[in-house]
């Protein structure tokens, strides 16, 4: 049995075993026979091209693991942010921690997506805003759709903001022999609402995981949401990482997407802007060895005028890595006076490394500004000539300047705290000595 | 110090020096000069160890020790500076953790501890106020959006964190104005020991009049056409190089 198969057939079991009545039940079978239908993307798809699942559906991934495991803090401590107080929803093997976790209801809801769907109270706005915002037609998110049953459900009232920043933390022990996952966030942020998010998957065993995540954002007017994704995760790991994001007047969402390592990872980031005034910002660096690969695909989809995209993508590619950057902008013919950025630099530091880039611009409005640019290259050479003169050997004059290169993307970081640790993470990546204070 | 026999370099089957004979003794100033393209950028890079450039026939001994096969970190280890002509932008980099990356790298190349912060902090501010630099300037990234002028000052700025043994200063005259200018002159002068020594490579003979130099060395076509003591410098001026070059062809 191939994985689309072990998935179509437990998925009936799977639905007994949740509740049938629910209102997300005709959600799940509308996503099931999209599946059913489509099956998993393969490479003749354009926009899976570079990306290849061959491997993975030959894997026998156990969809249900059978037992909870406990996770000890102090050995898991240092996946968190913890130099700062957050919040945090932890699952070990696709189950709630609540050792590991602290949620809350203070005001704003920082919980459970499984008693977001059982629990009458939240029904009036999972109606709003469940599936509302994923898409139904890409296979993988109905995948995801059609098995949703547990996650982080964040929501944030109007004018309110959480104490602290919330980690999503997703831990897989290794105790299958191999896992799939299918975490499913909602996170809905109020008018003059703020959040922040920091999102994280890590293997703690050289076990098989492949993690197939949906996460939909829903920023209100004025509210200000900053989202980051730190994937650093073992050799083991597969992540499609599928974020869909709605924007109303006035917002500003940030998504930093830090990708450092993993087998396979896939970004589907989509922000669709749907009122006027609206910022957002997508942000990337990749530094990738071994034989690891991460192709990011991001839309920005312009409905309204007034709005600024900004996207900017560093990539380091060393030994037989591969990347993908795919940028498509979309400006209807509504969106005038729309500014969209989009740049994606790559340092190629291994003859056997690649990468694929690739802008897209649909653009129906006349008065706009859109600017894209991409490069691939090499170190500057005489720029590397220059810090070898003054004493500094070339090995680690070569990872000053792509730690320099990558480093540059942080400035928009808002937490002080994350971004030295995305600091000192780039600079062990590279190899580099931080000598002094950021 | 530095010996020079018989070099002839290349780039890309491009023949760019001819045969250069130089020697420069601790204590001494020398100055280059010539005519644009005549090779003095491609001396200087070619003593630091620009790997872009065959040396295809003679050799550099620096204090002797043959330069051949030595890196270019390895030669500024030993005490080798190049002022750049063209210094580079380094976004992302600033000024201090630079020269705090160089101190460190060559003491510890030298078998030396890293030199303790606060002991940094006091030289940057010394040397930094000897050349007139501004602090805030110091956290900015190195030499990105510098004018001309503040490239060049920020360059011998780091001569005098990194108190090397020669200096190679390329053209550090261009883009200064006659302020910046004495300013810099007035700290490679206090520089001076009569351990190390300078090579002065300018167009121009005003720089001269502050950095005085000991011996001044005409390049014309990838040879020293001319060699004399600092009147060489007054005579260029007034006649300009054609008559060098006329010299040269006879
Ligand atoms: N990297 C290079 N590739 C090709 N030609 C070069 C390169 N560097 C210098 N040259 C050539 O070598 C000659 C000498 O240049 P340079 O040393 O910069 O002269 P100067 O500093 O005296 O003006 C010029 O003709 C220049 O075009
Ligand atoms: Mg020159």
């Amino acid at each position: 049995m191939n994985l689309k198969e072990k998935l179509i057939a437990s998925f009936i079991a799977f639905e007994n075993q949740v509740d049938l009545d629910n209102p997300v039940h005709e959600i799940r079978s509308e996503a099931i026979r999209n599946f059913e239908q489509k099956g998993f993307p393969h490479r003749k798809m354009e926009a899976w091209k570079y990306t290849s699942l061959d491997r993975l559906q030959k894997v026998d991934f156990s969809l249900f693991p059978s037992k909870d495991n406990d996770l000890e803090y102090r050995d898991v401590k240092k996946y968190f942010l913890h130099e700062v107080d957050t919040y945090k929803i932890v699952f070990i093997d696709g189950i709630y921690s609540s050792y590991l976790s602290e949620t809350t209801h203070d005001g704003v809801d920082i919980c459970l997506m499984s008693s977001a769907l059982s629990k009458p109270i939240y029904k009036p706005i999972i109606d709003v805003y469940f599936n509302k915002a994923a898409s139904r037609e890409e296979t993988l998110t109905s995948l995801n759709t059609a098995f949703t049953r547990e996650g982080a459900y964040i929501y944030i009232p109007k004018h309110k903001a959480p104490r602290k920043p919330i980690e999503i933390v997703h831990f897989s022990t290794g105790n299958e022999a191999a896992l799939m996952l299918q975490p499913r966030n909602l996170i809905i942020v109020e008018e003059n609402a703020e959040l922040q998010v920091i999102e994280r998957h890590q293997s703690l065993t050289g076990n098989e995981t492949l993690t197939n995540s949906v996460t939909e954002v829903f920023a209100a007017k004025n509210a200000i949401v900053d989202y980051y994704k730190v994937q650093n995760d073992r050799e083991s790991a597969s992540l499609i990482d599928n974020t869909y994001i709605r924007q109303k007047d006035n917002s500003q969402v940030s998504v930093h997407t830090f990708s450092f390592g993993g087998k396979l990872t896939r970004n589907n980031l989509n922000f669709y802007q749907d009122g006027e005034h609206i910022q957002s910002t997508l942000k990337g660096v990749t530094i990738l060895g071994e034989k690891q690969h991460v192709d990011h695909h991001t839309l920005v989809h312009h409905q309204q005028p007034h709005c600024e995209s900004h996207q900017d993508y560093k990539g380091i590619y060393g030994e037989r890595s591969t990347g993908v950057f795919n940028g498509k902008i979309i400006v209807d013919r509504l969106a005038q006076k729309t500014n969209a950025f989009q740049q994606n630099n790559n340092l190629l530091i291994s003859d056997k490394a690649s990468v694929n880039t690739k802008p897209q611009l649909e653009i129906f409005a006349d008065d706009v500004r859109c600017s894209h640019g991409c490069t691939i290259g090499q170190l500057d050479q005489d720029a590397l000539f220059y810090l070898q003169a003054r004493g500094i050997p070339k090995k680690e004059a070569a990872a000053l300047l792509m730690y320099a290169f990558a480093n540059n993307v942080l400035e928009s970081v808002r937490l002080p705290e994350l971004k030295l640790r995305i600091n000192k993470l780039i600079a062990q990546k590279l190899g580099v000595r931080l000598g002094f204070e950021l | 110090m530095l010996k020079i026999k018989n070099l002839h370099a290349s780039v890309e089957d491009k023949k760019i020096l001819k045969g250069i004979n130089l020697e420069v003794n601790p204590g001494e100033i020398h100055a280059i000069m010539g005519p644009n393209g005549s090779g003095k950028s491609t001396l200087a890079s070619v003593i630091a160890g620009r790997e872009d450039f065959q040396i295809t026939r003679g050799k550099i001994e620096f204090d002797g020790e043959d330069l051949d096969d030595m890196a270019p970190e390895e030669r500024a280890h030993k005490g080798i500076f190049l002022s750049f002509q063209y210094p580079v932008e380094i976004p992302g980099v600033t000024v201090t953790n630079f020269i705090r990356t160089a101190i460190n790298e060559t003491r510890k190349a030298r078998g030396l501890e890293e030199m303790p912060a606060n002991q940094m902090l006091k030289m940057i501010r010394e040397k930094a106020e000897l050349l007139d630099i501004d602090r805030k300037f110091l956290s900015r990234s190195l030499n990105e959006g510098f004018s001309g002028g503040e490239k060049k000052r920020n360059e011998i700025f780091q001569m005098a964190m990194l108190e090397p043994k020669l200096a190679i200063l390329d053209e550090t005259d261009s883009g200064l104005d006659i302020d910046a200018l004495r300013i810099v002159a007035n700290g490679v002068n206090k520089l001076r020991t009569p351990e190390n020594a300078v090579i002065v490579i300018t167009h121009y003979q005003r720089l001269l009049e502050y950095i005085v130099p000991d011996f001044v060395h005409v390049l014309h076509n990838g040879k020293i056409a001319k060699s004399g003591t600092k009147e060489l410098a007054l005579e260029l001026e007034e006649k300009g190089y054609d008559w060098i070059k006329q010299e040269a062809v006879l």
